[in-house]
């Protein structure tokens, strides 16, 4: 690792993990999945409600660390309201973002997310700001699982 | 504080671990994670590349001096470990992988020939995935169940009620020596005791407790008694499995194959006495000649050395953590290995590990492969630090120091 945990640990990560937004479960919903990381147990739970090709509501539930939880935060305020196909593109740049690919300088859609940029010098956290996304992949599938290994 | 340490020379003994030299992100490393492997010391090391560049051939092959030479280092090492746990034979001693294989050796062989339906297997609440899943499996495929010795929140057993806990139906019974994950060293002698008057067969994990305690098999008692080399300061892919030679005589083989057979044929094959019996294939030799030189180097020592230096890392670091606001220390037995598993308040335990990471002290987080033992405590995840020979007061401060600058930056 190289980088200063500072640069991960940045204020709005934080603050996210301490308040975490859209917290709790939709009852009834129209996807749900779960989502694991094997290797430290983290898991969370994704209730959305899909109108119209839309995300009209999504909350997410489950224990994590703050990287997980503040991904699963963000990740939900930021999907709010966009189209399936939308969302879906969000998810492909972020996996891109973590691992270096992308670069935030260029023309993206995940806004203030690339915040997280830092998590590529953490490789064996990658997987804990992955985990929300991946869980929202699997959803919008129609899969009940997702799994990061 | 390290002059009130037992006369261990960590400085020179750290001498012996290049890697505890090398820079790691900029810093000095501590390395608080002999519980999840022990780093080798250099003679172990270099005891292993003198086999490989000068006496590497196959055990038990015919009539070439080179591989009689190589058996004899192999036998060597398995009298080495006979000792060191003051077993009565060399017969005693089957070398596995680990204490993962060994405990499915003793589950597959003695569990499928003795297990039957309606019996019952008593595990202890702080097994290693290790020693619960095996039984799982075995109590799935016969028609077993599974009952639990309860531990209390410090991370004890209960052992009041183990009259009651063992019934009529009890077969075996599953008990770690250390735990992994809180530390505690169990009173296994007594358990054992127990256990034995009710013709109970006891399987011990010993994988956290050789590395911190003298153990000395014909005292405990115990039926079976597995550990890692890897612990224990020596090389992964070898492991020891003691066990009581009656119950090994009564015991199918496991593996098939070479090596475990006195002759084949089409019509009748015939295995091999102890412990060839449960050797099939070609063993780890440079791994096994490795864990004797291991046991040799802890030996030269002194194990009742290292127990008390690791005692009295474990009470500085103890009283040093427990200084710091919104830490809590998970598993305060009375009866401890230097095994330090703890939380902090609102943050968690990767993010702890992630920051000490950055600081150059190497911990664990995570369940510890013991995840009933996290559900129990009621906590997702601990950070652990474990200490042993070559650890030292600084790397306890450097510990704190990184502590607190986590709560720094979680604020
Ligand atoms: C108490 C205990 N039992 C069993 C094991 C498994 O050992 P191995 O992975 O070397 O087979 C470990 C290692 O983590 C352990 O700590």
């Amino acid at each position: 690792m190289s980088g200063d945990p500072r640069e991960l640990y940045q204020a709005v990560i934080l603050e996210h993990n301490k308040k975490p937004r859209n917290f709790g479960k939709l009852a009834p919903c129209t996807h749900h999945a779960e989502g694991h990381n094997p290797l430290c147990g983290d898991q969370l739970q994704l209730t959305l409600n899909v109108e119209d090709g839309r995300i009209a509501d999504i909350k997410f539930d489950g224990s994590g660390c703050a990287i997980d939880v503040a991904s699963a935060s963000l990740m939900t305020g930021a999907v709010k309201g966009r189209t399936v196909a939308e969302a879906e593109q969000m998810a492909s740049e972020f996996r891109a973002l973590v691992r270096g690919e992308l670069d935030p300088a260029m023309p993206h859609h995940i806004g203030k997310l690339t915040l997280f940029e830092g998590v590529k010098n953490l490789p064996v956290r990658v997987k804990c700001a992955v985990l929300p996304w991946a869980t929202l992949s699997s959803a919008l599938k129609g899969e009940a699982q997702a799994s990061t290994e | 504080m390290s002059t009130a340490l037992a006369p261990l020379d960590t400085a020179r003994i750290r001498a012996e671990f290049p890697l505890l030299a090398t820079p790691f992100h900029e810093r000095k490393l501590v390395y608080l994670d002999s519980a999840v492997s022990g780093q080798m010391p250099s003679p172990v090391i270099e005891r292993m590349a003198h086999y490989e560049r000068f006496e590497h051939t196959n055990v038990h092959r015919g009539v070439s001096t080179l591989s009689q030479e190589a058996t004899d280092r192999f036998e060597e090492a398995r009298e080495k470990v006979r000792a060191f746990i003051n077993a009565p034979s060399t017969k005693e001693i089957i070398w596995t992988r680990g204490t993962t294989e060994a405990l499915n050796l003793v589950a597959q062989s003695w569990g499928r020939t003795n297990i039957q339906a309606g019996d019952e297997l008593l595990l202890s609440a702080m097994e290693h995935h290790a020693n619960i899943v095996p039984w799982q499996m075995l109590a799935a495929e016969k028609g077993a169940t599974i009952k639990v010795i309860p531990m209390n929140d410090e991370g004890e057993l209960l052992l009041d009620g183990l009259d009651e806990l063992i019934t009529g139906r009890t077969k075996v019974l599953g008990l770690t020596h250390v735990s992994n994950a809180l530390g505690t060293i169990n009173p296994v002698k007594a358990i054992v005791a127990k256990a034995k008057a009710r013709g109970v067969v006891t399987v011990i994990d010993g994988a956290q407790a050789v590395p911190h305690l003298p153990v000395d098999v014909r005292d405990l008692d115990c039926d079976f008694y597995a550990f890692s080399g890897h612990k224990l300061s020596g090389p992964t892919g070898i492991g020891v499995l003691y066990g009581r030679k009656e119950l090994l005589e009564a015991m199918p083989p496991w593996h098939g194959g070479g090596n475990m057979i006195l002759s084949v044929s089409w019509e009748k094959t015939t295995y091999m006495g102890l412990p060839g019996k449960f050797e099939a294939g070609t063993p780890p030799i440079a791994a096994a000649i490795g864990l004797g030189a291991a046991i040799d180097y802890l030996a030269a020592l002194g194990l009742e050395r290292i127990a008390a230096h690791d005692a009295a890392l474990l009470a500085y670091a103890t009283e040093q953590l427990s200084a710091i606001p919104g830490l809590r220390i998970i598993g305060t037995a009375k009866a401890k290995a230097s095994v330090l598993s703890f939380v902090l308040d609102g943050v968690h335990s990767h993010d702890v590990g992630s920051i000490l990471d950055h600081e150059g002290i190497v911990v664990r987080a995570g369940h510890h492969c013991a995840q009933p033992v996290m559900a129990r405590m009621k906590v997702p995840a601990t950070t652990r630090a474990s200490f042993t020979y070559f650890n030292d007061a600084a790397d306890v401060d450097a510990l704190v120091a990184a502590l607190l600058k986590v709560k720094e930056i979680f604020g």
